[in-house]
């Protein structure tokens, strides 16, 4: 395909040492991120942590305060209507025009973006049909449902085809199925060529999209690699045992540490046991073991590591909500949210 | 059932980019906003009771209420009053300008206007230009009920139209103003409610409604000096006399002159939020 060596335009985006406050809030203190041309890359952070306020300064909406964001090699400070070129930016709120049908809104910007007016409708039609939203074309906006509007909204940033899309938390809001669905279109993008950044609050969604994840908190990145890595930084699932007979509670953490190799942690009301599970493959042993000593389950469970354990593991503190708390002690590096 | 592949993406080396948007593309986006402005309004017509049913219902009212103590009867005040009111509904029509690009800017959708590679200064050219419209909607009424209540303009329909003209551009060029409050207020009402308050004096502190000599001198001399006097006074010269009078060249000049301060002061406050 391309040629041998990396050269400047491979990334899709360089951000380095992007900087924004608001206030006295650093809101985004220091980000670095790198995005590989035709990659999905995920950002993923809490509430308030300073992922929408990135992705508004690298899609040209805030001025940075301090750092550089180039995409595709573009300044997005410089060169803000090159820039503009090459992205597509679908917001957290909807970003269409309600008082207005689908068709209507695709045609306007179909138009803005230079598209006569033959070919706005015909891509209109044909962005519709895409995102299965031919039936529902001619109805004004406020009847649609969520999913509905957010496909519309990212049909809207696909009108001119860009090779970078901004997804700011794509499926936040939405039911399961439709999640799935939003999950296949953004599959489709990459494999059409396109770039997408995405940012979300759920570990899950990053793995199941994301070539690479940056994890932001508080305004830094504070781990970076593929989903692989950064679920092997955190230790991965944990397995659940609750014994029948709370008297087997020593024997069964002398086995987890016997077989596992690990100390299980028991939980407050003293019934459960929970183990890191580094290999599947041993749990089938100490399962065995247990059955050979005689001591009963009375459950079994296989916990993935969520957000809140990634975060925990990465800053020491929970995955709270950081919108409103931090404009106050923004300083203060290590302070224990407590949700 | 048909699987609409997505189309091949053209990489960025390949596009021919630019970082600036010519005339041309300033105008057509121009009025592609204006076109949005106008299908905005047809799906919500409400929006426009302030031009079709405003006219009619103040027409109405003010010929009958003051026909009788003004100018004796009915038949006799319509020469002078709908020029009056024809100024006084155009001109508070374009409150509205600043009013709804207030509430467009703080919508969504003027997020996704300023990630486009379109002209940065269309959505406000474009909110200007599709209002014309509604000035030209508004004049037409009052004419029309003007006509319908046995008003037959002397200078004819030829200066009628010129007359119409002249409004729907001296309200375009004070939209500029509440285009300013629109750009720099924080809330639609706001907007609103600055906007109420100069004009309400403005217009009817002039001789739109009340022939001067009959105001109290220091109000006699406000109302004279008033460029919605002049305005005033150039349309009734236009359809009534048939004549282009110096209160024609002033207001344009007027006019001018709000543009010249207003539409950069505007611009800049609103390319600082855009």
């Amino acid at each position: 395909m391309g040629p041998m060596t990396t050269t400047p335009t491979d990334w899709a985006v360089e951000a380095e040492g992007l900087v924004k406050t608001f206030g006295t809030n650093r809101a985004v203190d220091g980000v670095d991120l790198r995005v590989k041309s035709g990659t999905v890359y995920g950002v993923l952070g809490p509430n308030g942590a300073g992922k929408t306020t990135t992705i508004n300064m690298l899609a040209t909406l805030l001025r940075p305060d301090g750092g550089t964001g180039r995409i595709f090699g573009h300044d997005v400070v410089r060169e803000p209507q090159i820039v503009r070129q090459l992205i597509g930016v679908t917001g957290q709120f909807a970003s269409v025009d309600e008082t207005l049908s689908a068709t209507e809104n695709l045609i306007i910007f179909g138009r803005l973006l230079g598209l006569s007016r033959i070919e706005a409708k015909a891509k209109s039609v044909e962005l519709l049909e895409r995102f299965s939203l031919t039936e529902a074309a001619k109805r004004p906006l406020k009847k649609f449902s969520g999913g509905m509007r957010r496909r519309l909204d990212l049909a809207a940033s696909l009108i001119a085809q860009p090779p970078l899309i901004f997804l700011d938390e794509p499926t936040t809001g939405l039911d399961p199925r439709t999640r799935g669905e939003m999950w296949d279109t953004i599959r489709d993008l990459v494999a059409s060529g396109s770039t997408v950044l995405l940012t979300t609050q759920y570990l899950d969604e990053a793995d199941q999209l994301a070539d690479r994840i940056a994890v932001i908190d508080r305004g830094r990145v504070v781990a970076e690699g593929t989903p692989d890595e950064l679920k092997t930084s955190v230790g991965s699932s944990s397995l659940q045992l609750r014994v029948m007979d709370p008297r087997d509670t020593d024997a069964t953490m002398e086995a987890i540490e016997r077989i596992l190799g690990v100390h299980g942690t028991l939980s407050p009301e003293a019934s459960r046991i929970t183990a890191p599970m580094a290999e599947p493959d041993r749990v089938t042993d100490l399962l065995l073991a247990l059955r050979q000593s005689g001591i009963g389950l009375d459950e079994i469970s296989v916990q993935k590591p969520t957000l809140d354990e990634v975060f925990l593991t990465l800053t020491g503190h929970d995955a709270a909500d950081q919108n409103q708390p931090e404009a106050q002690n923004a300083e203060g590096e290590k302070e224990e949210v407590l949700a | 059932m048909t699987v609409i592949a997505a189309p091949r993406i053209v990489p960025p080396s390949e596009r021919n980019l630019k970082n600036y948007t010519g005339l041309g593309q300033n105008v057509r986006n121009t009025l592609t906003m204006a076109y949005r402005g106008l299908v905005k309004i047809r799906r919500t017509p409400e929006q426009l009771i302030d031009v079709t049913v405003q006219p009619i219902v103040f027409t109405l009212m003010f010929a009958y209420i003051f026909g009788g103590a003004i100018a004796g009867d009915v038949q006799n005040y319509l020469p002078t009053l709908i020029p009056g009111i024809l100024v006084q509904t155009v001109i508070t029509t374009s409150v509205v300008t600043g009013v709804q690009l207030r509430e467009d800017m703080d919508k969504g959708v003027f997020d996704r206007f300023r990630t486009l590679p379109i002209a940065r200064i269309a959505p406000l050219s474009g909110a200007l230009l599709a209002d014309t419209v509604r000035y030209a909607i508004a004049t037409t009424m009052t004419f029309a009920v003007g006509y319908l209540m046995g008003y037959h303009p002397a200078g004819g329909l030829w200066n009628v139209i010129l007359a119409s003209l002249l409004v729907i551009a001296c309200s375009w060029a004070i939209s500029w103003i509440f285009a300013f409050f629109g750009v720099i207020a924080r809330t639609a009402s706001s907007v609103q409610g600055i906007s109420m308050l100069i004009l309400f004096p403005l217009t009817f502190l002039s001789n739109a409604y009340v022939p001067i000599d009959t105001l109290p001198t220091w109000l006699a001399w406000f109302a004279s000096i008033n460029p919605i006097s002049h305005l005033v006074t150039a349309v009734r010269d236009l359809v009534n006399e048939g004549t282009v009078g110096p209160d024609l060249w002033t207001t344009l000049l007027g006019a001018a002159v709000i543009v010249a301060v207003f539409a950069p002061l505007t611009v800049r406050a609103y390319m600082r939020k855009a």
